[in-house]
């Protein structure tokens, strides 16, 4: 385990690399469902508006 | 032709009419050399070494500065609807503007070099190759730019983004018409670098004058 | 390829691709991360990095293929007008983006314990940051007009010129790195030997897999936007005309 960690010595490149590669992806996914959420309810909003008016 | 050597004098003429604006272009390429030796030191070896280099990234700069008005002001007052409703080739069209610009910020820029390569201390076997290179080099410059110039035409924020569009292009000019320098410097053949530049120039006038032309139609619709 | 310029038949496929392309990324992805990270031997030179290559050359092969899937949509969109060839290149970029600056970022993380230094005029980084730039200048232009159109077709003229100016640069970037540096460090990590072949082929597969299933949920909000606009267009077409008589 300790060894798994330590990474041959180049555990302080080769996380980083993990953790950003991680942030990024992760990133663009929330982000990308987020604003799909939203423009989803948006979208919702305007229909029922639309049938809501006389 | 005719209407490519009308709208050639055209430009040269309004641009005579307006020589401050090619003033300004060749000074701020003189300033801009010139803060060179202020950040890295008098020191003529050191000089001599960055010479090409600082000499093509000016000029580069220089000719960015004055793309911006290419079009626009045709864009403003018309004329660019003319151009597009006349009939006449775009493509030659967009090659007599290009000319012009050329004319009026390349010639000027090429005739100040070796003024400037002077005060960078450039040595005696590298001036010849530098007005060469430039002068093969800048046609490049001027197509690309236009080409940036007609796609961010009516765009927010037109100036700085044409510099982050255009920039990146122009980096295989500045790699082979610097090489070319450094290598009359060094007593190299600087012909193969300099063919490179003239290939260069063959492709940029072949394609950019079409993505410049389809470019214009679309701002001006 | 016409069939598929029509948005409902489109996304009726791409919709039907996304569960298979989410659910590969993730058994992808749950293969490739162990494997990488754990099974797989460190390379008798490169030691333990070689793993930062994993994703390094992921994000690397993933920056190019979406440059060019950019390059063919907007090819295609200036061609024949598909609107939603307009909208893959548009989804795109900003993925493309940010697996350029993935690829720079692992590249320099790299560079430092190899090479000693973050950056290192290579001409792989060199031309990684290049395409950064061409990326940067895309977006910058397909949102800096007021009318949308303009600025997706500006764009797309701009794709097609980076991608004619791209091997060219490309070229003079080479070469100038051979002129300044004829001994640069030889970076043998494509001779790879086959242990260490594998987690690298599942780590591309799984983020090629990612980009395809983020890109559907990308295009699926496209479509959403432009959707919302028309419906706000129309409202306020409504709302302007005249009342009909009872």
């Amino acid at each position: 385990m300790q060894e798994f960690f330590h990474m041959g010595g180049y555990a302080q490149w080769v996380w980083p690399v993990y953790g950003l590669a991680a942030v990024a992806l992760v990133g663009m996914l929330v982000s990308t469902r987020r604003t799909l959420k939203s423009r989803e309810r948006e979208f919702e909003n305007l229909k029922a508006n639309r049938k809501g008016a006389p | 032709m005719s209407a490519f050597t009308a709208l050639l004098a055209r430009d040269l003429h309004l641009a005579l009419r307006q020589s401050a604006d090619s003033f300004t272009v060749v000074a701020f390429f003189a300033i801009a050399t010139v803060l060179f030796p202020f950040g890295v030191g008098p020191e003529a070896e050191v000089l001599a070494r960055i010479a090409a280099g600082v000499l093509w990234v000016a000029a580069l700069l220089a000719a960015l500065l004055s793309l911006d008005r290419v079009f626009t002001v045709d864009f403003e007052d018309g004329s660019l609807d003319q151009l597009l409703l006349n009939g006449q080739s775009l493509t030659l069209m967009v090659l007599a503007k290009v000319a012009a610009h050329w004319l009026t910020t390349g010639v000027p820029l090429i005739i100040m070099s070796p003024v400037m390569a002077v005060t960078l201390q450039l040595p005696a076997e590298g001036y010849g190759v530098l007005v060469l290179a430039l002068i093969l080099g800048t046609p490049t410059v001027s197509l690309i730019g236009a080409l940036g110039a007609a796609l961010v035409l009516g765009s927010r924020r037109g100036g700085v983004l044409l510099s982050l569009l255009v920039l990146p292009l122009y980096i295989p000019v500045l790699i082979f018409g610097t090489a070319a320098v450094e290598a009359a410097i060094t007593g190299m053949p600087s012909g193969p670098m300099l063919s490179v530049l003239a290939g260069l120039a063959l492709i940029a006038v072949t394609l950019c004058p079409l993505g410049t032309a389809a470019a214009l139609r679309q701002a001006a619709e | 390829m016409h069939r598929f310029a029509n948005p409902t038949q489109f996304m009726r496929i791409a919709n039907a691709i996304y569960p298979w392309a989410a659910g590969l990324c993730v058994l992808l992805f749950a293969a490739a991360i162990p494997i990488a990270l754990v099974f797989s031997p460190p390379d008798y030179q490169q030691g333990d990095t070689v793993r930062i290559m994993y994703v390094h050359v992921s994000s690397a092969w993933l920056m190019m293929m979406i440059y060019g899937i950019i390059a063919a949509n907007s090819a295609m969109f200036l061609i024949w007008r598909h609107p939603m060839a307009n909208l893959m290149a548009k989804a795109s970029a900003p993925m493309g983006a940010i697996f350029c600056a993935l690829a720079l970022i692992t590249g320099m993380l790299w560079g430092k314990p190899m090479w000693g230094a973050f950056w290192v005029w290579d001409a792989r980084l060199t031309s990684t940051l290049i395409l950064f730039f061409l990326y940067l200048g895309y977006i910058a232009l397909s949102d800096a007009f007021e009318d949308s159109e303009r600025g997706d077709k500006a764009a797309a003229i701009l794709a097609l010129v980076g991608s004619v100016n791209i091997p060219i640069i490309h070229f003079s970037v080479e070469w100038w790195n051979t002129l300044h540096q004829p001994s640069i460090i030889k970076d043998g990590n494509m001779s790879v030997d086959p242990a260490l072949r594998l987690p690298l082929f599942l780590m591309m597969g799984a983020f090629t897999m990612f980009y395809f299933a983020v890109l559907i949920l990308r295009l699926r909000s496209e479509l959403l936007a432009a959707k919302i606009r028309n419906a706000r267009l129309s409202q306020v077409a409504d709302a302007s005309a005249p009342q009909p008589a009872e």
